[in-house]
């Protein structure tokens, strides 16, 4: 290899060795997050505060409430006695659904078609009451079904059968998708401030009087960090892995193969960040705003990209985040290999080493602006 | 190829600042060259323009025939620049920087070693090689600053102020190291704010506005003084200066610690008269008052008006 490569590789890899503080965010912020977000973005609601206002006091009514209950999705978080005691009870958020049985209930039941009940959701959180009331529709759905078996088979019978992830656990397709967006920041991150560090210190205006030349001073500040952030990545996979139970059905070898690609894509978005700008500062803060925003929304680590406008769509394709969590999900998830994967894979590397050039392009041996 | 400097009528301008204004300079192969001028003269523009770190907007320069806009590769494989604000590695020690800079200018290892321990004793550092940088104190930064400048062996050393802020012993030291560079045929051209190390010098250059006033050697300077200068040294100096600035008929006073400095057109008796009735109009006594010989300094400050 190239000898002044060799030597600014030498010389970061003591600068990476002998800031022990930097190392610990290294390694402790990845696990803080997936620690944070694995628990805080989930879908999985459970124990609704439900009430109940029931003005049919039958076995029925008590039969119904106590069927509804005794999964965990809700909770009874009080009997009502009245319906102008439900708007206080919203307003105090001591409950986030009400269920009203009607007068008359159970005598309905034996002798009209139609039973009414009826429920009343707090809709300020338009996305737990979407959930809740889904639970509640799918309860009596299938409800319905069973008593009126008896009297009629339904033409058409939906068998529904979840694969990859049966139980549609949320953390199962959250916590790869984690993976990409915590290393795509750490990676830019880390990156990003090597140069910005020097010119700030002013020893770059020592280096570049040197023979030396831009795509050395780029190779040489970019390499050291590739091993850091392969090691950053398995220290998350397997962390997220262990607390979180997600499964790990592919080879885990051709993971770390196509994480190298995916963190040498980051680390040069980082140095691309850092080519021309003056101060650490500005680096973090552009590295961040590049990298989070885009890889939580544009990747589809949460949001469907399909369901975004056609220009937020065509956004996303140049968000590597969104190659990499097919990358993962499909080995973890799905346990394919590369046969599936080598298209993401290719976008990676090409859009990494488009990068690097860009960067030691733009970047300057000399001060003038 | 002869390792001199040449500057014929450069310019640069920062937007509608003119930091170089038609400057000229011609450095020696082999001279110890002083660039003196007031903060803001263009010194530091000059020095990072001739290592090719800015480019000039009009004007020829050539380093050992080199241009270092379009050769600062090869320029640079010899020249040696300390900017103003050297910042070595911190967290490296004393060697690892040393290494560093051999190994970025591709010094071979073996030849590399012996530099090392050549600059290791030269800049007495050799006690402190395995110290972090950090760890040193402004004098020995310095020194290590130079040291690393010098593990190439240039042939031509560009400085900017490196002694600004290092005790007298370790400028001192700093400058032997030059002396002897200079000795072995290094061409040096150092900016400094320090007139003692501009008297050490072959030749100075005094740059203002971004133009090269005057260049001569040190010892030829004062020669271009052109008034008479007289020596006073009261008990009450500041008072004594402002009653002869206030008399009007001085071109100059100056207070350097504990004496002034008066200079005017005149001869010196005349003027000797007029500051002893000056002084007793104002009650002040006179200890010593004596026509002197101009210095570099009252050279420059009368170049200045």
């Amino acid at each position: 290899m190239n000898s002044r490569i060799w030597t600014i590789l030498r010389k970061e890899t003591i600068h990476i060795r002998r800031d022990p503080r930097s190392l610990v965010i290294v390694f402790l912020m990845p696990i803080m997050m997936i620690l944070l977000y694995g628990y805080a973005i989930t879908f999985d609601i459970k124990e609704i505060r439900l009430g109940i206002l029931d003005q049919d006091r039958t076995p029925a009514s008590h039969e119904l409430v106590h069927d509804l209950t005794s999964s965990n999705y809700f909770i009874v978080s009080g009997y009502l006695q009245a319906r102008d005691e439900i708007a206080e009870a919203f307003l105090k958020r001591r409950m986030l659904a009400v269920l009203v049985i009607p007068p008359g209930f159970s005598a309905d039941m034996g002798t009209k078609a139609v039973t009414e009940v009826q429920v009343l959701v707090d809709g300020s959180n338009a996305n737990t009451a979407t959930v809740a009331l889904n639970y509640i529709k799918s309860f009596f759905v299938a409800r319905s079904l069973q008593m009126n078996a008896e009297i009629l088979r339904s033409p058409v019978n939906l068998q529904p059968r979840v694969w990859y992830n049966p139980d549609l656990k949320s953390a199962h397709f959250i916590v790869p998708g984690l993976v990409a967006v915590i290393m795509m920041m750490i990676c830019a991150l880390l990156t990003s401030v090597t140069v910005a560090r020097e010119r700030e210190s002013g020893t770059m205006e020592q280096i570049l009087v040197s023979p030396v030349r831009s795509i050395e001073i780029i190779i040489g500040k970019t390499l050291p960090y590739v091993l850091l952030a392969l090691v950053d990545a398995i220290v998350v996979v397997v962390f997220a892995q262990m607390v979180f139970g997600v499964p790990f059905r592919g080879d885990p070898l051709w993971l770390l193969g196509f994480s190298l690609i995916y963190v040498y894509a980051c680390l040069c978005f980082g140095i691309f960040i850092s080519a021309r700008v003056a101060t650490q500062q500005i680096a973090m803060m552009s590295a961040m705003l590049a990298t989070m925003l885009p890889s939580i929304l544009l990747s589809g680590f949460i949001f469907p990209i399909l369901s975004m406008p056609k220009i937020l769509q065509l956004l996303s394709y140049i968000v590597p985040a969104r190659y990499y969590l097919v990358i993962i999900r499909g080995i973890m998830l799905k346990g394919i290999g590369p046969v599936h994967l080598w298209m993401p894979a290719l976008f990676l590397a090409v859009f990494g080493t488009l990068l690097l050039m860009i960067s030691i392009r733009r970047f300057k041996t000399n001060l003038e602006g | 190829m002869t390792a001199d400097i040449h500057c014929d009528n450069v310019a640069k301008r920062y937007g509608s600042v003119a930091a170089l204004d038609g400057l000229d300079l011609q450095v020696r192969e082999a001279e110890m060259h002083g660039l003196i001028g007031p903060d803001g003269a263009g010194k530091t523009t000059l020095l990072r323009i001739l290592c090719g770190l800015l480019f000039a907007d009009s004007g020829r320069i050539r380093l050992a025939d080199h241009d270092p806009r379009t050769q600062s590769r090869a320029l640079r494989a010899f020249l040696g620049y300390m900017p103003q604000r050297f910042s070595l590695y911190p967290d490296l020690t004393v060697t690892e920087n040393l290494r560093f800079f051999a190994d970025l200018f591709q010094v071979k290892p073996d030849e590399r070693e012996k530099r090392l321990q050549r600059l290791l004793s030269f800049s007495r550092l050799g006690p402190f090689s395995e110290r972090k940088a950090a760890a040193l104190s402004g004098g020995m930064k310095q020194k290590l600053a130079l040291s690393c400048t010098l593990i190439h062996t240039p042939r031509i050393l560009l400085l900017d102020e490196p002694t600004t802020g290092v005790d007298p012993v370790s400028r001192r030291e700093f400058w032997d190291i030059l002396a002897e560079m200079r000795g072995e045929g290094v061409t040096i051209l150092v900016s400094t704010p320090y007139m003692d190390e501009a008297a050490r010098c072959d030749r100075i250059s005094f740059i203002h506005k971004g133009k090269v006033l005057v260049t001569d050697a040190p010892a030829n300077i004062p020669g271009l003084y052109r008034q008479q200068l007289l020596e006073v040294k009261t008990a009450e100096n500041v008072a004594a200066a402002r009653a002869i600035q206030a008399d009007g008929g001085f071109s100059s006073v100056q207070v350097f610690g504990d004496r002034i400095h008066v200079s005017a057109a005149g001869d010196a008796a005349s003027m000797r008269k007029r500051v002893q009735a000056c002084l007793q109009q104002h009650h002040i006594s006179i200890e010593e008052i004596r026509p002197v010989p101009a210095t570099i300094e009252d050279v420059f400050v009368e170049l200045l008006r």
